[in-house]
């Protein structure tokens, strides 16, 4: 049955592996597509017909675009992720430390939010149909059906503008001892912590309480096992397969929540930097940066499946 | 209508029970229906004017929602912004429904390469982040309210796509498919006689959450700068326009959130209270 496993597992490996070429397949052609000639935006003001046409030669432009895209990939396999059109910064540079940032905010988060929603989703599983459960569940659906940009005005409203704890939308860059850091942290940590929550609860309460409806846990109900052992002994190692899975999955929500949060609280991560390469259209800082969040999605989902197959007791 | 009634002696044909929370969210969906198609007819002052002396004012008799960044009126710019974020949104959903589901259907029903082929190609488009995928759009084709639509709707025909199928298949090999096939039906017949009609439930009720998704995706995106732009504004871009009023707390910023927060709500209250028979046929 080992065999079984690892092919499984290799199946699954293969198809993220395909699914990333796919995916930067279309990332290169959707902004290969861009009307306007790249030689005579880079060329501004001094774009003679006869610099774009050597500048065109140079850049290879004129090539068939599957040469230009595998020119491209073999250069971000290689970590050359081409040079920025708005600052003409290398852009493996630029985005370089905004990346460790970016890591840094999610970071953090994972580590609050991961132990905080599993706490509460499993006593929300135990407790299942009481007050508490209904009310959490209440909370979630409300969390999970507004927008991420509300939550993080809603914090700044009761951080900044009620209690007047936090600065208001403003992120410093200053930050020496651990009393800033936690205050420059603080607002977008919670929000992101809030809305990964939501699904890591709403996932891992499911995932409990389908195993609580299983036969052998009714045996153990039935032979007079407590309700704590009930579920820790038996409910919960069964569960941990699906529960990871579940962490997987939630996490690889945090690639969307960024892109808001950054943008609202102003923080200096990747997702930022993407959203302003957009609105200035600088191609290749577009290219690159939806490509680290392609793969880190790709990486997280994978995981994700991967964990499902290995946890998996009838495969075993 | 009336002749549906007669016609079924046995179950009147709207004997379903909705419970009370169901009637509520359907009614606030109701309402917000209705304002997008009555907007421009109900809004107390044009949208384009100035008529507060103030910018980012408080609540008033005057102007029930206070005054935007510019001293507009915000009860008129919300009212006409369902238009936007409705319009939008119920016309992604039907694109994406209406292909998601039709490819799902016949990728069940024909099955092999054609299955194969579908179902990993929109599985990779599904690995793309929603988010990313539209920056990557708007970035490479700008954002006008076309573009919108048709990204919104290419981001959840995977979804559509993937439920769709998981379903017809399970259709797919019961008896009166397997005999139609042998009577040697068309596939546009089977897909429309035979396998529609018995998933038409539960994909409708999945639709309604993909509809809420859209909502949330357009509204982020528009807070971003990146969705609608002015002189139109929706729900997500009136936030954005008075998030310099969110120091003050004014309603300019708090109030479009609301109506977000109202509409995705009441979707989900709506969708959760259904009844189980039209709800409960979960793909496996």
């Amino acid at each position: 049955m080992k065999h079984r496993i690892a092919s499984l597992v290799l199946a699954r490996l293969a198809i993220a592996l395909v699914t990333a070429i796919i995916v930067s397949f279309a990332v290169f052609f959707a902004t290969a597509m861009l009307p306007g000639d790249t030689a005579t935006i880079l060329l501004g003001q001094a774009a003679t017909p006869e610099a774009v046409e050597g500048l065109r030669k140079a850049m290879h432009l004129d090539d068939p675009a599957i040469f230009r895209f595998l020119r491209w990939l073999a250069g971000v396999v290689h970590g050359d992720l081409g040079v920025s059109y708005a600052n003409n910064m290398p852009v493996a540079k630029l985005i370089a430390g905004r990346l460790v940032n970016t890591l840094k905010l999610a970071g953090l988060t994972a580590v609050i939010s991961v132990p905080l929603a599993l706490t509460l989703g499993i006593t929300a599983a135990m407790l299942r149909d009481t007050l508490y459960d209904r009310c959490l569940t209440i909370a979630i659906i409300g969390v999970v059906s507004v927008p991420e940009f509300m939550i993080a005005t809603l914090a700044v409203l009761l951080f900044a503008v009620y209690l007047n704890w936090l600065p208001a939308v403003s992120f410093t860059s200053e930050i020496r001892t651990a009393y800033d850091f936690a205050r420059a942290y603080a607002m977008p940590v919670v929000t992101l912590t809030v809305v990964i929550s939501a699904q890591m609860i709403r996932m891992s309460r499911a995932a409990v309480i389908e195993t609580l409806n299983t036969p052998y846990v009714e045996m153990a109900l039935l032979k007079g096992a407590s309700r704590g052992r009930l579920v820790l002994r038996h409910a919960l190692p069964n569960a941990l397969g699906p529960i990871v899975n579940a962490v997987a999955l939630s996490l690889s929500y945090l690639l969307g929540g960024v892109i808001i949060v950054e943008t609202v609280f102003n923080y200096p991560g990747i997702a930022k930097l993407m959203v302003d390469a957009v609105s200035t259209r600088d191609l290749p800082l577009i290219q690159s940066c939806a490509i680290i969040f392609c793969f880190g999605y790709l990486l997280l989902t994978t995981t994700a499946d991967i964990i499902a197959i290995l946890s998996n007791p009838r495969l075993r | 209508m009336t002749s549906a009634v007669t016609s079924t002696p046995r179950r009147p044909r709207f004997g379903y029970r909705i419970n009370a929370v169901g009637v509520a969210g359907a009614l606030i969906v109701l309402f917000w229906i209705v304002v997008a198609f009555a907007a421009p007819a109900i809004i107390p002052h044009p949208i384009g004017d100035i008529v507060d002396t103030d910018y980012f004012g408080p609540m008033s008799r005057e102007l029930w929602l206070g005054s935007d960044y510019l001293g507009r009126d915000m009860t008129s710019r919300i009212l006409m912004g369902a238009r936007y974020t409705l319009g939008i949104s119920v016309a992604a959903v039907i694109i994406a429904g209406v292909s998601g589901v039709t490819l799902g259907m016949i990728a069940a029903i024909t099955g092999g390469a054609v299955d194969m082929v579908l179902s990993r190609f929109l599985d990779a488009l599904n690995s793309i982040p929603s988010k990313l995928f539209s920056l990557v759009v708007v970035a490479a084709v700008g954002s006008s309210i076309p573009v919108l639509i048709v990204t919104m709707a290419v981001i959840y025909i995977p979804g559509a796509y993937r439920f769709a199928r998981a379903l017809a298949v399970n259709i797919n090999t019961m008896d009166f498919v397997v005999v139609a096939r042998i009577r040697g039906e068309s596939l546009f017949y089977l897909i429309r006689a035979e396998i529609l009609p018995n998933i038409i439930g539960p994909v409708m009720v999945d639709l309604g959450l993909r509809f809420v998704f859209i909502v949330l995706l357009l509204s982020g995106l528009s807070f971003l700068g990146l969705g609608v732009k002015p002189p139109y504004a929706d729900w997500g871009a009136l936030v954005r326009e008075n998030i310099g009023g969110l120091p003050y707390a004014a309603p300019a910023v708090i109030v479009p959130s609301l109506a977000i927060a109202s509409l995705t709500i009441a979707v989900n209250l709506l969708i959760d209270n259904l009844p189980t028979k039209i709800r409960d046929r979960e793909a496996s």
